[in-house]
């Protein structure tokens, strides 16, 4: 790298911004041919192909719903048979949580992270379309297994002995345990580039203090992916393992542990609420204030509260084993920490309420649905301070009462401000905005749908009956209710059937949206919509926390960035102090062809452990391809 | 919204290296993802331990030959580890060259040693639950000291190439020589508990 290079590059200084664009695009911009749509990394492109994929994935999860609300809709019905229901309430929990739930709010982050604190692309972009291909093949690998009747039929937890060698005839376990690999894989990746991207491609002056609190909750949140999907990873291998060469990890007979299954399982599975949970409150947090148009009440505490989550995610696995026997310090123990739990959940709700109340609240669609999450997950939290009690736990475990309270966090928690997060953000993604009176139908509808179809079964778990099981007696007194519950489902799903149409609508006929439509504070509402592949014409210097809430019609920036290569600027941890102008990779079509041969490996390796042998020669090549430098602006420094 | 221009940053160098670099903090995540897989399998072991009547269930203590002459070499591999590690920064070309082939030979070598340390156990990963941790715990060790190798072949590869003097390259030496001191860091524990537990 010589001086000469150096002087004689394209920079952004003394150009007029139509230049500039010009310029940046002429750069950044991916190729429209379908090999360009295979090396897409724009953070945009792989967020908007994740958060559609996600959406399907809901749909199908949506369907297997129905069909056993269908099943249950009166005692003895014959629509489905018992094998089926196995692997269709198997299937819809694994589905919701595995190919949905989790890749959703990464997905979310992966849009909104780069744009909120201000760089052009996230870091890795090749390891995030590389996370989006596996994730997509780890989805098609299960739905492919349902259509050909070797489902997973295990429960979402995949309990050992049923679904060890013993018990779990065929493939269908290995083919949930390999689902996981391919899921937590891709979530992981994004995990690293998420803590990466916050941590050091931040604008200038965006200190710890004036980082957007969605940015801080997915911080947290991938710092929980961190430290809990390695349990997963860990339990799905050896599961594996246990069923093809025989390990003895879960059998008893051999000083394995079924136990073991459950600790590792929740260790993972409780952080796994919180993995979900914590991007929907960033979520809230964000669209709070917009709605009431003042800053967030108390960002110091609602920062503490999204750590002290994180952390306490980790010490309560145990309180979905209360059933089996503990001793009584740990019951106690977990007990405590589960209650603890509530205070920082608490410290947010009252921080949300004081907001609410000291602004002057819009009533669009987004805060409707945050108001029924806070509402609706109130009500989960309630239950879930009920199960949390050891003695009521022995009495409802693994009845309707679990499966209502869970629902309320999850749907409550998680899937109302995720809606109200798409109808925030959807004209930002877009360019459009999507309807208010659909949504605030398909608000109502959810809503009322919702609770109409969920509460009952608190009851239906209070008078004993039990989880999965594919149909009852016609002496249970589960009918009437049951028969209620299936109907309001009905309702359930016609509001999302009129968000689906809003989407869609919207999509190519919505009102064009601008800039900024409901004058929001952070940065991502500071360019055009859809945003350009470069994201900002320059990098934003930032000096307050609502940057757009200044009083200024001027956006202060930083010049002199390259614009023969796709640059971005690096920024210290703590005070967001610019170190260097970092390249951001071009295009490429290697994480595609890396991700086809970790699926072949991993699929391959259901079948003979020798696969782990040959199938990493291949990824190994697609590896270095991928690393290999190419000689481009982009290498040089 | 129109823009004001308040920060020159064209000065900024076009790469930045430790802490400045992208890559350095993803080398760091991903050693604490992995971090987090050792000490499940450490968990683990301690809890089918605390199951089991006798430990190691009847069967003899790991030998523990094989196993300390690679802590041992995995330890002395440090030196030139460091050694690469600190030419990398001063981007000396020619050292750095030297020293990714140690450093290659460096990986080889335990690979050949760990052969040996599965058979020094004295039971097969289907024996038992004993059998199938001590196994995995070297296993993925193992799959750990591959992959370093591996990278550590094509930087070396890389560096003999026009791509080689080059500030990111020196940095990818730097965040490579940082991945294989967590796997000799990492490798401490799980020796501890492999060959001493079991005698405690």
């Amino acid at each position: 790298m010589t001086t000469e290079r150096r002087s004689s590059a394209a920079t952004d200084v003394d150009l007029d911004d139509a230049e500039l664009d010009r310029q940046l695009d002429r750069t950044w911009a991916g190729r429209t041919s379908f090999w360009g749509a295979i090396a897409a990394v724009d953070h945009k492109v792989i967020a908007r192909r994740y958060i559609v994929t996600a959406f399907v994935f809901l749909i199908l999860g949506g369907m297997l719903a129905l069909a056993m609300r269908i099943q249950l809709a009166q005692p003895e019905a014959r629509f489905i048979n018992a094998d089926r229901y196995n692997q269709i309430f198997t299937m819809h929990g694994s589905n919701m949580m595995f190919l949905f739930a989790v890749p959703v709010m990464e997905a979310m982050a992966v849009y909104l992270v780069p744009l909120m604190v201000g760089t052009r692309n996230i870091a890795f972009p090749r390891l995030n379309a590389f996370s989006y291909w596996v994730f997509l093949a780890g989805g098609i690998l299960l739905w492919i297994s349902f259509a050909l009747d070797t489902a997973p039929d295990v429960g979402w937890f995949a309990y050992v002995p049923l679904s060890g060698p013993e018990y779990g005839s065929g493939k269908r376990a290995d083919v949930w345990a390999q689902m996981i690999t391919f899921t937590e894989l891709s979530a992981l990746a994004v995990a690293v580039e998420i803590v990466v991207t916050v941590l050091k491609q931040r604008a200038p002056g965006m200190s710890l203090d004036r980082i957007p609190l969605l940015v801080w909750s997915m911080l947290v949140m991938a710092f929980v992916v961190i430290m809990a999907m390695p349990a997963i990873m860990f339990e799905s291998s050896t599961l594996i393992m246990d069923r093809l060469v025989g390990t003895q990890f879960y059998n008893p007979a051999e000083g394995g542990d079924v136990l073991l299954w459950q600790h590792l399982f929740w260790f993972f599975g409780h952080p796994e609420v919180y993995i979900i949970f914590l991007p929907a409150v960033g979520m809230v947090s964000t669209i709070l204030p917009t709605f009431v148009q003042r800053p967030i009440f108390g960002y110091l505490p609602v920062v503490m509260a999204l750590i002290a989550t994180g952390v306490l995610a980790f010490g309560l696995w145990v309180h979905h084993m209360f059933v089996i026997g503990l001793p009584r310090l740990a019951e106690s123990f977990f007990t405590a920490s589960s209650m603890a739990i509530a205070i920082p959940a608490g410290v947010q709700i009252f921080c949300w309420l004081a907001t609410l109340w000291a602004g002057r609240p819009i009533f669009k669609t987004p805060l409707l649905f945050v108001i029924g999450f806070i509402i609706t997950f109130v009500i989960g939290g309630l239950t879930g301070v009920m199960v949390a009690s050891v003695p009521f736990d022995a009495q409802v475990h693994d009845t309707y009462f679990v499966v209502a309270h869970f629902h309320y966090v999850l749907i409550g928690g998680a899937v109302f401000p995720l809606i109200a997060g798409i109808y925030y953000w959807f004209p930002k993604m877009t360019g459009r905005m999507m309807s208010e009176r659909l949504g605030q139908w398909s608000f109502w509808l959810i809503f009322v749908g919702f609770n109409l179809t969920f509460f009952p079964m608190h009851i239906l778990g209070l008078q004993g009956m039990p989880r999965r099981i594919y149909t009852y007696q016609p002496e249970m007194p589960w009918g009437g209710l049951n028969l209620f519950i299936s109907l309001s489902a009905v309702i359930l799903f016609s509001g999302f059937l009129v968000f689906f149409i809003d989407v869609a609508r919207s999509w190519s006929a919505g009102r064009p949206a601008g800039q900024n439509p409901w004058n929001a504070s952070t940065l991502e509402w500071a360019m055009n919509s859809p945003p350009p592949p470069y994201n900002f014409r320059r990098i934003p210097v930032v000096d307050a926390r609502d940057p757009l809430w200044c009083g200024s019609d001027e956006l202060p920036v930083a010049s002199g960035l390259r614009t023969d290569r796709r640059e971005l600027l690096i920024s210290s941890v703590v005070e967001a102090l610019p170190e260097a102008r970092e390249s951001s990779p071009r295009d490429s079509v290697w994480p595609f062809w890396a991700a086809i041969a970790t699926s072949i490996m991993l699929i391959w390796s259901i079948f003979s452990p020798w696969a782990i042998v040959w199938g990493s020669i291949p990824i190994a090549i697609t590896l270095i391809g991928w690393f290999w430098p190419k000689g481009i602006a982009e290498d040089e420094s | 919204m129109k823009e004001q221009p308040v920060l020159d940053v064209s000065k900024l160098p076009l790469h930045g290296m430790g802490i400045a670099s992208p890559a350095w903090w993803g080398t760091c995540t991903f050693m604490l993802i992995e971090g987090s897989a050792f000490g499940l399998a450490i968990a683990v072991y301690f809890y089918l331990m605390s199951l089991a009547p006798h430990w190691p269930p009847d069967v003899p203590p790991p030998d523990l030959f094989a196993g300390t002459c690679l802590t041992v070499l995995l330890l002395a591999s440090v030196v030139p580890n460091v050694l690469v590690s600190r030419w990398a920064q001063q981007r000396k070309l020619g050292k750095v060259r030297i020293g990714l082939v140690v450093m290659s030979l460096c990986g080889i070598a335990p690979l050949a040693l760990r052969i040996f340390e599965f058979p020094a156990q004295h039971v097969n990963w289907d024996e038992s639950a004993y059998g199938s941790i001590v196994w995995t715990i070297l296993g993925l060790h193992t799959v750990h000291i591959i992959t370093d190798l591996i990278d550590t072949l094509v930087l070396a590869c890389l560096m003999f190439t026009r791509h080689g003097d080059n500030t990111r390259r020196y940095g990818d030496v730097e965040d490579n020589a940082l991945y294989w001191n967590f796997v000799v860091i990492a490798w401490l524990p799980l020796y501890a508990c492999i060959y001493w537990v079991p005698r405690l």
